[in-house]
């Protein structure tokens, strides 16, 4: 599974570790993650990241 | 022992109770020149409330501000709009100090701020649009996340039509004058623009959506009052106009020529490569980095449509001046540019094909050859240096 880089602040989303503050599961790939999940850092919008 | 700072008071129920900062000449790797002030407000509701505080060494200047005004101990709330600690530093001595009811961040800056300052004192978090009551007037709280920290917000006081924005719409300049319009225009774009360059760049796609959110909601806006610099009172469209154009980043004609030198190769085709440009119509800035600070480049390139960069080959690498020019600029992320390398070198030759990657890396769009150098450079290199500035002058024109 690929991880994801927020264009905005370079958080990384890990599908292995998921996102605990936005109530993701460990193992959710990016694909996977709603609409309106948004970066737990800066609360970027899902479609400012890009493949690692 | 009478007090010897005094608050001044920005609109019918706001005091600045912040701190000057004379002498101060770097921030994080931004130099500046003219200092800074750190602005703390105390809004004079039912409810007293301090909005921010300072820099941890002038916390005794801006309670001395504050009791020009009150006793400190009536303030029942502080809110924290910016973790940073320029604005934070003294929150912790100064919550012991007036004891006040509840101090208030955003979600993130609760975080922040317990991460920063260590501190045993409860921080309470408000939400995006959430409304405090002080009595006799509300105070609003703006998300404001990347503008310029995760935790950043804005806090709206509607009764006096002001925006808290902390460090937005501030810049680093020490003035008596509280107030922009007390201030040459010329001295507060050029200082407005040097603080957005080297602060808030990165995140102008934030700006812009920040911006219309702002006038989408409909807020009236009488008084700008940020962390840095002058209240704004008048003008405001001014300033935020400023702001558009600056997150817009829309290409201008004018190139920025950065380059270092060890024995004068670099620095003769860096000039062979202006003479063009400005041959062709295009505005020039020349910056030697063995002489120019970081920040000043920065403010060159944020409304520059060109960035061509030179450096000779030291130990098969970029000249260490260019190499933290270069990585400086990357962070800042400026974008809409095009560009070229160029260098001269002894026997290897490398940094020309380093400053390319870099500059590819920055997302600038190559549009001329390099042009390298071994050793010094005759008549036949200054020529194609200075065809490199014609090519650059003509795939800018096309653009602006």
């Amino acid at each position: 599974m690929k991880k994801y880089v927020c264009g905005v602040c370079g958080y990384v989303y890990d599908p292995a570790e998921g996102d605990s503050e936005g109530n993701v599961a460990a193992g959710t790939p990016f694909e996977k993650l709603s609409a309106d999940w948004s970066c737990p850092v800066c609360g970027a919008a899902k479609d400012e990241f890009s493949p690692e | 022992m009478n007090d010897i700072y005094s608050a001044i008071k920005v609109s019918e129920n706001v005091y600045w109770v912040g701190a000057i900062d004379w002498t101060i000449r770097d921030f994080h790797g931004y130099t500046t020149p003219h200092g800074s002030t750190y602005n703390a407000y105390l809004v004079m509701a039912d409810h007293i409330t301090l909005i921010d505080t300072v820099k941890k060494p002038f916390m005794a200047e801006m309670m001395s501000r504050i009791r020009s005004v009150v006793d400190p101990s009536k303030i029942k709330y502080i809110v924290s709009n910016h973790s940073e600690m320029d604005h934070s530093g003294c929150l912790p001595e100064t919550i012991d100090a007036i004891k006040p009811e509840k101090v208030f961040a955003s979600a993130v800056g609760v975080k922040t701020l317990q991460e920063l300052l260590h501190h045993r004192h409860e921080i309470i978090p408000v939400k995006d649009g959430e409304v405090l009551s002080l009595g006799n007037m509300d105070l609003t709280f703006m998300e404001t996340r990347m503008i310029h920290w995760p935790d950043s917000m804005f806090s709206y006081l509607a009764k006096d039509e002001l925006l808290f924005s902390q460090d937005a719409f501030g810049m680093h300049l020490a003035t008596q004058e509280r107030f922009a319009d007390e201030i040459p225009a010329a001295t507060l774009e050029y200082e407005g623009a040097t603080y957005y360059a080297n602060i808030v760049l990165p995140y102008s796609p934030i700006v812009l959506k920040a911006l219309e959110k702002v006038v989408a909601s409909g807020l009236k806006i009488k008084i700008l009052a940020p962390d840095h610099g002058p209240v704004w009172r008048k003008d405001i469209g001014w300033i935020i106009d400023l702001y558009k154009k600056w997150a817009t980043q829309k290409p201008t004609a004018k190139a920025v020529v950065v380059y270092a030198t060890m024995w004068h190769s670099t620095e003769q085709m860096a000039r062979a490569i202006s003479e063009a440009l400005s041959q062709a119509g295009i505005k020039v800035k020349l910056l030697s980095m063995n002489e120019t600070h970081r920040s000043e480049v920065v403010y060159e390139v944020l409304d520059a449509g060109a960035l061509i960069v030179g450096s000779p080959t030291l130990n098969n690498n970029i000249l260490p001046q260019m190499a933290d020019v270069m990585t400086y600029l990357k962070g800042l992320k400026p974008v809409n540019k095009i560009g070229a390398a160029f260098g001269s070198f002894g026997w290897s030759g490398e940094s020309v094909k380093h400053l390319e990657a870099m500059l590819k890396e920055m997302k600038v769009e190559l549009v001329a050859e390099s042009v390298a150098v071994k050793n010094a450079p005759g008549q036949d290199v200054l020529e194609k240096c200075h065809d490199l500035g014609k090519k650059i002058a003509e795939e800018l024109i096309k653009r602006v």
